[in-house]
Parts: C-alpha cells; structure tokens; sequence
C-alpha cells in the first residue's frame, strides 16, 4: 500500500528569525474564494468612496497681479516656473512650488495678450495690445527667498508692429515665432521685422499655435469664426475651415500631433484630424458658457479647459463628456489654463488676478509613493473601473457638486436641446422619410472647408 | 518507513506524453478563466471592440500565469492512498497507516476520552489551527491544534448543543439550553442573544416546514439550508421572506445535511437509511448511496464524503471524476462509543469524529488542500496577520444583499423580462401584505376623551379600505375588460336570423 499524508512542518512555514520578512503563501485557485465577485463590488464601492473622501484638487492661489491674467506660457525647461501676463501689462514668473513671484518682468502699456517661451527656454516672448512685442531672456534665474523683493529685469529687444498683436506662439525646435493680429507675422529672434506675413480675409486672428510634431505647420483661428492651417513652407496659407461660432483657442495633442483640439464659443470643443477637416472627430460637451483656453496634457490622453462659466474641466482625449470639474466660489472668468509638464498639476488664470494651482487627479496622492501604495491604488482604480457602471458606485463615482447657477444653466441647455429634439423627430415622423436628414453632430457646426 | 516513491518502477511512473501535459494544463487553464470570453464577433461597435479584445488577451494572460504557478510553484502535494495488489483502500486500518507514515502526521491519530460531560460536537477556524468542542453537559473547550495546547476551557453549566466559531478563533457562540450565547477567546461571555431585536437581525423566518434538526451554510454563496422533519430542505437567503428552494429530498426526516466546498453538491442522509447526492444546479439526485443511516455529514476540502453511523464513521471518494461515490476508508471507534459528528479539518488529512465519550482523529490522506494562501486561511498565522486580517475582512464585509444563489450575476446585465400580468395568487398575496403593513400602524393615543374605543375601531376598518382600495379597483376594470370582451364575442354568437333582435346602438 503507497501511502502520503500532508506534513507541513512548521520551520518551512514560518521565518527563521524575527529580522526576516515573513513568509507567504500563495494558491490562487478560485475555489478557495467563493463569492469573489461580491467581495469585488464590496471593494469598488469602499474604493469610490474613499476615492470621493480624499479629493481635495485644489492646492493654493498664487496672487500678487493687480488685474485680470490673460495669458500664461510653460517653460518648456523649467517644470517648477510659469510664466503669466495681465491685462496690465505685468508678467511675471511664478514658483509653482512656493507659489510665490520670482521675478517681474517690464510689460506692456497696455493688455499682455500672448505669452510663450521658446523651445530652450532661454527666451521669453510676449505681444500685447500696445502693438509691441518684447523678447526677453529668462536664463539663469535664483530660485525665490523668503524675503527678497522680486527682481525686475530688462527687455532683450522690443519689436513694434503696426496693429495690436493678440497671440503669440514658439516653433518647436526651430527659431521662428509667430504673432497674430491684423494678419498672421511669422518672425525670427534677430531680425526687428516679420520675416514672413500670411493673410486671409480682412478679420483678427485670435489665436496661434505651431504643432508639435510638424514644426512648419500652425493652426489659427479668427474672428470670422474660421480656422486656419497654415505651412510656412508654402507662401500661401494651406487649409481653412469656417464654422458656425468663433473658436477662442486652439490646441495640438503632444502624442498624436496630427490631431487638434479647438475651444469653441457654444460651448463645445471640436477634435479635428488636420488632414480631414470636413467632420470633427469628437465633439467634447459640458460646458455651460464660452470655452475660453485649452491645454493639452503631455500624455495626450486628457485636455484641460476654462471657461467662461467659471470652471475648470478636464476631458479624455477621446470622449464626448468631461471626468472633471474644478470650481471655487473666489474664480470667477477662467481666461487661460496650462497643464503642468509633469501632467500632475493644472494652472488656471481667472479674471480675478489670481493663478490657482490644481491637481491633475483630484484624489492622487502626490509625493513619492512605496511599492505598496502604488500597488493598492492601481488595484483600487482597476476595481472600481470593473463595476463602475452598476447602480450604486456609479452614483457615487459620477456625483459632483455643481455651483447653482451652472446647474440651472445645464438644466436650461438640457431642456432647449430635448425640445429641438423632440420637434425635429416629430417633423421627420410627418414628413416623408428621407426627406429631412439630421446631420451628424460632428459636421453640424461647420460651414465649410476651403481650400 | 517510506513516504512515497517518486522514482519506483510502476507502471503510472512512466513520464506522460506531450498531449497528455498540454490537456491537463488546458484544464488547470480553464478553471482560472472562470467562464467563457465575450463573444466579439457578434459586436458592432468598433471602440468596444478593441477595448474588449485587450481586455481578454489580459485575461487569457492572467489565467496562463495562475496555471503555471499551480503547476511548478506549490509547495506541497495532496495526500494519496493507494492499494496494491488485492488490497482494498476500505480495509486498511488506522495502525497500519501509522506505520508507514511520518511522527508529525501519526500524531494526528488519538482518541481523547472524557466520560463525564455528554457527547462532543466541534468545529474548526478555516485555517484548521483551532477546534472548538463542547459536551452537551456544559463542558466548552478551545484547542490549538498545531501544538495540541489546551487554550481555555470552561464549564457553562447548562445544555450546550452545538458550538461555532465566527469570523476567527477569537469568538465563538454556543447554543446554550434557552438562548445562543458569543464568548471571548478567554471564555468571558460577550453576548447572549435573548431579544431578538437587539443586534443586528436581518431575518427572523417562519419556515412552515415543520420541525428543522439541521442546518448548513453552503460555502460557496452564503446560502442557509434547512433540513426539515418532513423531508424537505429549504434554503433561505437574508433578505427574503420566502425560501430560494424547498426540495422533498427524503421520505422522512433529514437527519444530516452536507455541502461540497465547490458549491455544486449535496449531501443528505434520511431517517430511511438512504444518503442522496444532489446536483444543487439542476436540483436532481445524483447518487442514492443505501445502507447509511448517517447522523452526520461532512465533505473535505477534496470532495471526499464522510458520513458518521453509529459508531462507524464511512468516508467515500469520487474517483472516476463523474460524481460517483464509493467507498473509501472506514474507522470504526473503539468501545463502540457513539459518533455525534464528524468534521474534517481544514488543509490537512485529518478527520476528526465527537462522540458520546470525547472525540477521536483519524488520518484520511487524500482529504484535505495541500497549498493554502496566505490572505485566505494561514494555519500558520501571527497575531499580528491575525489583526490584519479581521480589518480586512471588516472592511469587505459582504451587504445581506449580495447572498443569492448563483454569487457569479453580480455586474452582469439582468436580461430584459416582458413584465407579465401578476397573477390571481399573487395579487391576493399583494393584497395581504398590503393589509398586513397597515394592521402593523399603532395609532395616535389620544387624551382628554377623545380616545374611544368606537372610533378607534373606525379609524382602523377605514384605513384597512383603503389599503385595499387599489386593489379592488384594479379587479374591477379588470371585471370590465372581460365583460367588454364577452360582449363582442356574444354578438359575434348570435345566428343570422336573431340579429334584427340585438339592440343597436344609438348613432352618434
């Protein structure tokens, strides 16, 4: 007869000596946990509402300007610095650390409305509305001390134009700028006039921004509600697409560069694929009032927005609705916002001349995490991405206070939208069919393409 | 003095061929899929698509990882017990195992007798370290197993008859004469659950079953079944009124009740010496076994079936792997003392029997899990993983809700039903309840004379109409609906010849 039984003796099973790990092990085999899948929901409730308990987004203000900030640049060097322009004419660099003015910059007489930092960070260029456009260089600054005043540096070298100039963009890798304004000027750091001008109708160019992946190429938008692609190999500007409302600012996923990102007045921002500008990509809607900036994260994965409705959204790069919002009752109209470089923090610019400081994920913990933590969290989110869609945790993961007059005004555009629905299915049912089409919502806003 | 022969000349020691190995790693494969994939031919969505196709890849990945660790990465082996030559297993006795096993494993063989204090009954922690045992005259004791260490014991000084563990071996509850009493590890009473509506209760059921000697929890989802004088077994889940299931399983009482630990078989022993195997997800006999009148149940972590008759304790095996049972080992306790209940201890071969006179262990090798884990159930546990763990438990304390009987629904989608009329049964029933929840009201006392038992009266008959208002109008368009239809058809009916004799309706 052959016969075995189970031993197990103990000094297999157990640590040697009090300094080691102890010992542990494993079976995974499922009949040794039954009911796995209640255990699971039980533990993606918990995580949701631990995950709601923890969510403190907001870190601090950084105040000291006297007006309203129009515009914020990243240096593109430096993650811990930002650069932020007021409708006074004041720059300065923040320490986003300390949350403190490092330095001041001389401005403009007049609004600084267009900020940015060349690729290597050693210049700073802004324009505003007194028709300059200054160059100055940022290398080689002292972090900020406790009680020193801010250090006041001169311009490089100020350039005048004939108009007022709106927005400023740097190439990426090259030596080129761009202003915008009357007509789009494409200028060089040494030389005192644009090297090259674009124009395209008689209206404003707003806004300005080069692609990441294409340094020749850049996106503008104007006041006659068109954006524009330009080729600064061409002398001619390339594409230009006119829709319903005016985009206020435009922006080139860092991963996917072929794709960009407009903010638009109703509203909405449009996904466009440059190569295909005829029907957007997605349409990303949950603002209330007039998108004003957008900033890609350097993931490429989510964009931040502001907006006039004095909040702060954060969308996947792909989806329709946004998985964020930040609001405070201090913040009123969001006119700029950037996404930090690290992809973990965002930096808004309000109307109230302050700068706040975000975290990217409203309940991650910051600072160096051990092995262990990490693990936990990443086991947290997976499971509570596995049944957020049933009842109770999605109530939980989707709730989010909403300041009343945005909530009044969702309800309002929510009523609006489902009586137009309502009336256009009633005319298709009474008419013949195929004889009124609903276009898509992705091509409903565009006019039209031209070439 | 051998343990087993890894290398011996036998026939089974040939090694097996490519197709065998890859067959049964398939089978480890599937078992930790869990399930078939999501059929992804059938979608049309293409961003849900792709988002699946990753998502089962990672399964499929998973699952290849789990099964290779099973294969190369356990530290023990299950026990066996083979018979050679005309040798059969069920002949073998407990003195020759003793001989051919290790010192460690032969201590689990004893008998302990203590005549005075009634017949043992016992239970184990789910790591199998400790044993609770109590005699029916009052005498409580809690073991270590490992060390054999008497960790405290107690006189309660009343019946006891039946004790439990709950979540670990620092509380157990007793069923005292009258009421359930929870002790502390130390033995100092914590509760006794008199009122019944202290604590937190979740049910409180009339069977109408009539008289219930058994009671398990089937550990696979939670589930309480009942063994009731008349045969059947109920299974009840917290949050309902009515049972899951009632199934007539015997011709007279079910004197034993067992669940195997993969939640798919029964076990039941009645009164008429039948034990019956029940496929609990078709709720059919699978194997009637005659000739037990078996007192007592219990299943081993492997399947193997232990069934305690007089003071013979059987344990039968599934060895062909198609849920038939046959004989395995036997032990028949010394002195002939009666065995009151068997219970096999957790990740180990050992099954231990409480009789009239103490209790007993026997080796049964083959019977319990070799590889345990260390976050489910450590036999080896610290006081300080013990601590941890009660947290972590605590914090994944299952809602009463989540109890059914198929635990895998849970996430999925709920197939869309046509909602059906109810039926006349039902409504009565509705109707009922419905009465019943407004009798329950306790109305307003009212001072200064106004508190008359005539009104009183009143007020009550006219809250009970209308409760039953809705009801009864719903009847009666009902009522109007038929009378509606059996109109139409009647003058359908009527011959040729008589309609000059229906009634028209007036024109509009």
């Amino acid at each position: 007869m052959k016969v075995k039984v189970i031993s197990r003796s103990t000094d297999e099973f157990t640590r040697e000596r009090s300094q080691d790990l102890q010992r542990v092990f494993r079976n995974f085999d499922p009949k040794l946990r039954p009911q796995e899948k209640a255990v699971e929901y039980v533990r993606a409730l918990n995580a949701a509402k631990l995950e709601k308990i923890f969510a403190r987004p907001f870190i601090g203000a950084m105040d000291g300007h006297i007006d309203a900030i129009s515009c914020m640049a990243k240096n593109p060097n430096f993650l811990k610095g930002i650069f932020s322009g007021s409708m006074d004419g004041d720059i300065r660099l923040w320490d986003i650390a300390s949350r403190k003015t490092v330095c001041q910059f001389p401005g403009h007489q007049g609004a600084v409305r267009g900020l940015t930092a060349s690729t290597d960070g050693s210049t700073l260029i802004s324009c505003g509305t007194d028709c300059t456009c200054c160059l100055i260089n940022v290398l080689s600054f002292p972090s900020c001390h406790a009680d020193c005043a801010c250090l006041h540096i001169q311009a490089n070298a100020v350039y005048v134009g004939k108009n007022a100039y709106w927005a400023v963009d740097h190439q990426w890798g090259g030596d080129l700028f761009a202003t915008t304004g009357a007509r789009v000027e494409i200028w060089n750091h040494n030389r005192s006039q644009p090297v090259n001008t674009f124009e395209w109708g008689t209206d404003t160019v707003i806004s300005v921004r080069f692609n990441p992946g294409e340094p020749n190429l850049l996106a503008t938008s104007a006041s006659d509600r068109s954006i524009a692609l330009y080729d600064l190999r061409m002398s001619t500007p390339a594409r230009k697409l006119i829709m319903q409302t005016r985009t206020n600012s435009i922006a080139w996923n860092p991963m996917e560069p072929l794709n960009f990102t407009a903010a638009n007045e109703d509203c909405s921002c449009y996904s466009y694929d440059a190569r295909k500008l005829d029907e957007a990509k997605c349409v990303h809607k949950d603002h209330v009032s007039a998108v004003m900036d957008i900033d890609y994260s350097p993931t490429g994965r989510e964009f931040v927005t502001g907006s006039y409705d004095r909040t702060v959204r954060i969308f996947p790069y792909n989806g329709g609705h946004s998985r964020e919002i930040y609001h405070t009752k201090r913040m009123q109209r969001v006119f700029c916002v950037k996404f930090s470089s690290d992809a973990s923090y965002i930096i808004s610019g309000s109307d109230d001349t302050n700068l706040r400081l975000w975290k990217a994920k409203a309940s991650e913990q910051m600072g160096v995490l051990l092995p262990r933590e990490q693990k936990k969290h990443e086991y947290q989110e997976a499971v509570k991405n596995r049944y957020k869609h049933l009842p109770e945790v999605k109530r939980i993961v989707r709730h989010r206070h909403l300041p009343r007059p945005i909530y009044k005004a969702k309800e309002l555009r929510r009523t609006v939208i489902d009586a137009e629905k309502k009336k256009e299915e009633r005319r298709k049912a009474h008419s013949t069919p195929g004889s009124i089409v609903t276009e898509s919502v992705r091509k409903r806003r565009i006019i039209r393409e031209v070439e | 003095m051998g343990l087993e022969e890894e290398t011996g000349g036998s026939a089974k020691d040939v090694p097996p061929t490519e197709q065998e190995l890859s067959a049964e790693f398939d089978t480890t494969l599937q078992k930790y899929l869990r399930g078939e994939g999501a059929d992804l031919e059938a979608l049309k969505d293409k961003k849900l698509k792709g988002q699946l196709t990753v998502r089962e890849k990672l399964y499929g990945n998973s699952a290849k990882a789990a099964a290779k660790f099973e294969k190369w990465l356990m530290p023990s082996e299950g026990g066996y017990l083979e018979a050679e030559g005309i040798e059969k297993t069920w002949r073998i006795k407990q003195d020759q195992i003793t001989r051919e096993v290790d010192i460690l494993s032969s201590r689990n063989q004893y008998d302990i007798v203590l005549k005075d204090l009634g017949p043992y009954t016992l239970d184990f922690t789910p790591s199998g370290r400790y044993m609770a045992t109590a005699g029916r005259k009052g005498h409580v004791a809690i073991v270590d197993m490992k060390s054999m260490e008497l960790i405290r014991e107690m006189q309660v000084k009343e019946t006891v008859r039946d004790i439990v563990f709950l979540h670990n071996e620092t509380f157990f509850a007793v069923a005292q004469k009258k009421y359930p009493y929870i002790y502390n590890r130390d033995g100092i009473e914590l509760h006794c659950l008199k009122d019944v509506t202290t604590g937190e209760m979740i049910g409180n059921f009339r069977t109408g079953l009539g008289r219930t000697e058994t009671m398990q929890v089937n550990p696979f989802n939670g589930v309480i079944a009942v063994g009731h004088s008349g045969g059947t077994v109920s299974m009840w889940k917290p949050t309902s009124a009515a049972p899951l299931v009632k199934m007539l399983c015997h011709h007279g009482p079910i004197s034993a009740l067992a669940f195997h630990p993969n939640g798919q078989l029964m076990a039941t022993c009645g009164r008429e010496k039948k034990i019956k195997i029940w496929d609990l997800r078709k709720f059919e006999v699978v194997q009637t076994i005659p000739g037990h009148h078996a007192k007592t149940l219990d299943f081993s972590q492997k399947g193997l079936l232990a069934a305690g008759t007089g003071s013979y304790a059987q344990v039968l095996g599934d060895f062909s792997g198609s849920q038939n049972y046959s004989r395995y080992m036997g032990h028949s306790i010394a002195k002939g003392y009666q065995i009151g209940k068997v219970s096999f201890r957790p990740y180990e071969d050992v099954l231990v029997m409480g009789h009239s006179m103490g209790w007993s262990s026997i080796l049964i090798p083959g019977s319990g899990e070799p590889n345990f884990d260390t976050w489910v159930a450590n036999p080896f546990e610290t006081s300080k993983q013990r601590r941890e763990k009660e947290i972590h438990t605590l914090l994944d304390k299952l809602p009463p809700e989540t109890i059914m009987l198929d635990p895998s629904k849970i996430g999925t989608v709920r197939p869309y039903k046509k909602r059906e009329k109810p039926t006349k049964e039902e409504m009565e029933a509705e109707k009922e309840a419905a009465v019943e929840a407004v009798k329950d009201i306790a109305l307003k006392k009212k001072t200064k004379g106004r508190n008359k038992t005539s009104k009183r009266v009143m007020k009550r008959k006219v809250l009970i109409d209308k409760a039953k208002k809705p009801f009864i109008e719903k009847e009666m368009q009902e009522a109007g609906k038929l009378a509606g239809k059996r109109k139409l058809g009647e003058e359908t009916e009527l011959p040729a010849s008589l309609k000059r004799f229906v009634r028209k309706k007036a024109a509009v």
